[in-house]
């Protein structure tokens, strides 16, 4: 590449980047607004950072909103890795491309048809025992775990593919029995699944606002039903104001996984001699 | 060795799956301290022998017999044997210390003492100072010397060796044949071996089981399956063979390619068909005319210690190693000792193999699987 | 063997139960709804009406198409040269391109009203220089943006794994055997990264058809897709039996284009990368 072409690139990059981050910014920016207005700045302030933490309502919707994504993740995570582990030990490749399609279902179908397709089952269930309020947190998080699964189980399956059988059997072999060895030997090697797959979890759940908008109840507001309904009206700078939070939070959390990464991936670097097999 | 008493008794054991047949009624006891190889090509059920002594999978029918007690039902865990794995199985998250420490823990043994027993292990197998490595840092060759440490270290009663060497080069490949026969010699453990390799079987083991389609074909020792293979599989198998259709008129009288010769055997009916096997480097080659038989010279290769030729004789192409040089387009005459024509029993194998007519190095080579995985 | 297939069916049970329960089951609600009315009496009323709606159907996909085709002209570009860049760099772009995707999409959705509208940033630039103000918010044309902007990021960063993973030695192969640099990107580069390009046409192409958000917020209520009308449906007329069955033509529509989508990725794949 020259440089010229080289220089052109980059700027193309930067444009990319400033589409991107244009809202970011702007947002940011009006956060500090010292009067009410989302389109002219009228001096700093630091008023709606304060509105925002005396907003009961905005903080209880927060504070739900991560109960959801710990429990709901949580969930996830487990079954999805039992799941992963029967489904790689299972046999018959009809009943398993199967079980993968519908796996996948949740992850290819558009989010709204999930949202209402669930919405309708719970729905269903309360007219059949005459109940009119269904939905509420349990419905909200029964959503949560099934869009969340599809990505637990395919983060977990290449690892689980990658690590050999026979160290299963080697465990066995030298004295542990099998549930023992499992822990021992193979939940180190899918470790790293899991973990990526939980975070993947509790992050989609963070941010889900199509699935939960269909199936949350009056008394289980999550923060983006809370955001949808702020925005429905004329926003104010609050809401800037806490976007603005959870980007500097999410940016702390990604330049820290970025670094354990970095790490991580350094390790294996002083160990290249084993190629002569 | 076949003084010491049985250890392991196989009876009648048969697996299949669904309509496959992979072990038909294997019969086989095996000697405490004896080095016991199971030879084949991939997929006549060695590993999978070796699978149901060490516990991983159950037989259909048949019995597991170790020292006399019957343990179809013990799981893999609780086995006194142990297992080292074609590809070593390391636990990647362990290090080598760790790694060799790993059933030693599992007994609940004094820190102290698996200490000691790692040190032991790790000078046994040459690898001292190795304890912290990782064992992704690991040579091919270092990885294995760990797995046999990993599994001699809670002193197992038989080790089982699942074709332990397929991963490693040539070279590498001889070395620890040597040193693993070595270490089974010093400790006197029974060492059941799996291997595809015929040349490995010859020089490692008291006892060679030849086994092909889930069967038995041969036990004995390295000699007598070389010098009396008991079909023409066998033959075929170990070493190189030429395999001819032959008839047994009475003792000491056998007929091929057309005429009478003498030879050692007896005991066959009266003009039994047979197969005679003549191994390539028992063929002296003469001038025309002034062998037993004569024929045309088809190919010639050189091999560094002998030639190969492969001479028509009656349509049949004959496989010779000799010192003595040939041109293709010769006519040369070959000659046999008695004793050196091995007689057969007609079998399911006669006429499937011993003729090197289609014969080709690159082929053989081809169709080696020095990197065969799976057995089952 | 026996033993290893039993804990496999024991530890699927609760998974299987789960996809029976809450992925099969809601779909086949979705059916049950479509063709039955309020009173639960089966009915085809849902189906003939959506031939109401047939326009509102042919206009999302062309939204669809349009924005998912914009993303993959910003895109491919962008993900080819990053490739290209230093691992660091490369490493730290990736995470910038992933991090409004982390962000509620509703402020961001949100917050362009605040650069396009009739006194938004930019009309305000423009202002000091006497132009304007123009009309850049509540129109088709913001409506594509919001799409392109919330969903680019998906579809960067399959092209971007796959030009990432990408043999260095089959471009300088290609170049080895004449080549020029246009000519490398169309015969080896493009070819090979199409399966890329398939991945993110689904991610792109399926949350843009289905969107209501977007519509509502940057299109001014101006423009109904299909995605406004089922939410409508639901959330409004409550009318989940018309809802349902518009959700089942969608879901149907996609799957039909995503079959042709895989179609096409597929033929090329087959013969591209020696062509």
């Amino acid at each position: 590449m020259t440089a010229k072409t080289s220089r052109l690139a980059k700027l193309y990059l930067a444009l990319v980047f400033i589409f991107l981050y244009a809202p970011m910014v702007v947002m940011t920016v009006f956060s500090f607004n010292g009067n009410e207005s989302t389109y002219t700045m009228h001096g700093f302030s630091l008023q709606w950072y304060e509105r925002l933490f005396s907003d009961t309502v905005t903080m209880n919707a927060l504070k739900n909103t991560v109960i959801l994504a710990v429990v709901s993740a949580l969930i996830s995570t487990v079954l999805g890795t039992l799941a992963t582990i029967g489904i790689n030990s299972m046999k018959s490749k009809r009943v398993k491309s199967a079980l993968m399609t519908t796996t996948n279902i949740p992850m290819m179908n558009p989010e709204i048809v999930t949202g209402i397709s669930m919405m309708l089952l719970f729905v269903f269930i309360g007219r059949m025992f005459s109940k009119s309020d269904t939905l509420g947190f349990g419905t909200i998080l029964i959503a949560h775990i099934t869009f969340q699964l599809p990505y637990v189980i395919l983060s977990i399956l290449p690892k689980l593919r990658q690590t050999d059988p026979r160290i299963f059997e080697a465990a066995q072999d030298l004295g542990c029995p099998p549930a023992n060895a499992f822990i021992k030997v193979v939940l180190p090697q899918i470790m790293p699944g899991i973990v990526s797959g939980a975070i993947m979890a509790f992050t989609l759940s963070l941010d889900d606002f199509i699935i939960s908008y269909f199936t949350n109840g009056p008394d289980f507001q999550t923060l983006p039903i809370h955001i949808f309904s702020m925005t429905k009206k004329r926003v104010k700078p609050d809401m800037y104001a806490l976007s603005t939070l959870i980007f500097v939070a999410i940016f702390i959390l990604l330049i820290l996984m970025n670094i354990a990464q970095a790490k991580s991936d350094k390790k294996p670097k002083k160990s290249k001699e084993d190629a002569e097999i | 060795m076949k003084n010491n008493p049985v250890i392991i008794d196989l009876q009648n054991i048969c697996v299949s799956y669904g309509d496959t047949t992979i072990l038909n009624n294997i019969n086989l006891q095996i000697h405490d301290g004896e080095f016991v190889t199971l030879l084949g090509p991939s997929g006549c059920g060695k590993t999978t022998t070796l699978r149901i002594i060490a516990g991983f999978l159950q037989q259909n029918s048949g019995d597991v017999i170790f020292e006399g007690k019957n343990i179809n039902g013990v799981p893999a865990y609780k086995r006194q044997v142990n297992t080292i794995f074609q590809r070593y199985a390391l636990f990647p998250h362990l290090n080598v210390y760790e790694n060799i420490a790993f059933g030693l823990r599992l007994k609940k043994m004094k820190e102290k003492d698996i200490q000691a027993k790692v040190r032991e292990m790790l000078a046994l197998v040459n690898l001292k100072g190795f304890g912290s490595r990782n064992i992704d840092s690991l040579s091919g060759g270092q990885q294995q010397r760990v797995a046999i440490a990993r599994a001699l270290a809670v002193n197992p009663r038989v080790v089982l060796l699942d074709e332990p060497l397929g991963a490693l080069d040539l070279k590498l490949r001889k070395d620890m044949q040597i040193e693993l026969k070595n270490i089974q010699q010093k400790l006197g453990i029974t060492f059941i071996y799996v291997t595809h390799d015929q040349e490995e079987a010859l020089s490692m083991s008291d006892t060679i089981v030849v086994m092909n389609n889930g069967e038995i074909q041969h036990i004995g020792s390295p000699t007598d399956v070389y010098n009396e293979p008991k079909n023409a599989f066998v033959a075929d198998f170990i070493g190189e063979s030429n395999i001819l259709d032959g008839v047994m008129h009475e003792d000491f009288s056998v007929e091929f390619s057309g005429m009478r010769f003498k030879c050692v055997d007896k005991g066959f009916k009266k003009d039994e068909p047979v197969d005679v096997v003549i191994r390539p480097e028992d063929i002296d080659v003469t001038p025309a005319g002034k062998g037993m038989l004569d024929g045309e010279v088809t190919s010639v290769t050189f091999k560094g210690v002998h030639y190969e030729i492969i001479v028509d004789i009656d349509n049949f192409k004959w496989m010779i190693q000799t010192t003595q040089k040939a041109e293709v387009g010769d006519v040369i005459g070959i000659s046999i000792k008695p004793d050196e024509m091995h007689i057969m029993k007609k079998s399911e194998y006669s006429g499937l193999y011993g003729d090197y007519s289609s014969f080709s190095d690159e082929f053989d080579e081809l169709s080696d699987p020095t990197v065969s995985q799976e057995d089952e | 063997m026996k033993r290893s297939s039993l804990t496999s069916k024991i530890l699927n049970a609760p998974y299987i139960l789960w996809a029976v329960l809450f992925i099969i089951a809601p779909l086949i609600m979705v059916l049950y709804y479509a063709l039955t009315d309020r009173s639960g009496a089966f009915t085809w009323d849902n189906i003939t009406q959506i031939n109401d709606y047939a326009s509102t159907f042919i206009l999302s996909i062309g939204y669809g198409a349009v924005a998912t085709l914009i993303s993959l002209v910003i895109a491919y570009p962008f993900a080819y040269f990053l490739a290209q860049t230093k691992v660091s760099f490369q490493r730290m772009s990736v995470m910038l391109v992933m991090l409004p995707m982390w962000m509620s999409f509703l402020i961001r959705t949100y917050s362009w009203i605040t650069i396009l509208g009739d006194s938004g940033v930019i009309n305000r630039f423009l202002g000091i220089f006497g132009i304007g103000p123009l009309p850049l918010l509540n129109n088709a044309g913001a409506v594509i943006l919001g799409m392109v902007y919330n969903f680019l990021p998906y579809m960067i960063l399959p092209i971007y794994t796959v030009m990432s993973k990408m043999d260095r030695s089959l471009i300088e192969a290609a170049e080895d055997l004449g080549c020029g640099r246009m000519q490398c990107i169309r015969k080896v580069v493009f070819p090979l990264s199409v399966p890329g390009i398939a991945s993110g046409f689904t991610m792109v192409f399926v949350p843009s058809v289905s969107t209501f958000y977007i519509t509502q917020k940057l299109g001014g209520g101006k423009i109904n897709l299909i995605g406004d009308v089922i939410e409508g449906q639901f959330q409004v007329a409550n009318n989940f039996n018309l809802g349902a069955s518009l959700s089942l033509v969608l879901m149907i529509m996609i799957i039909i284009c995503l079959a042709i989508l895989n179609y096409f990725a597929d033929s090329d794949d087959d013969g591209g990368v020696l062509v």
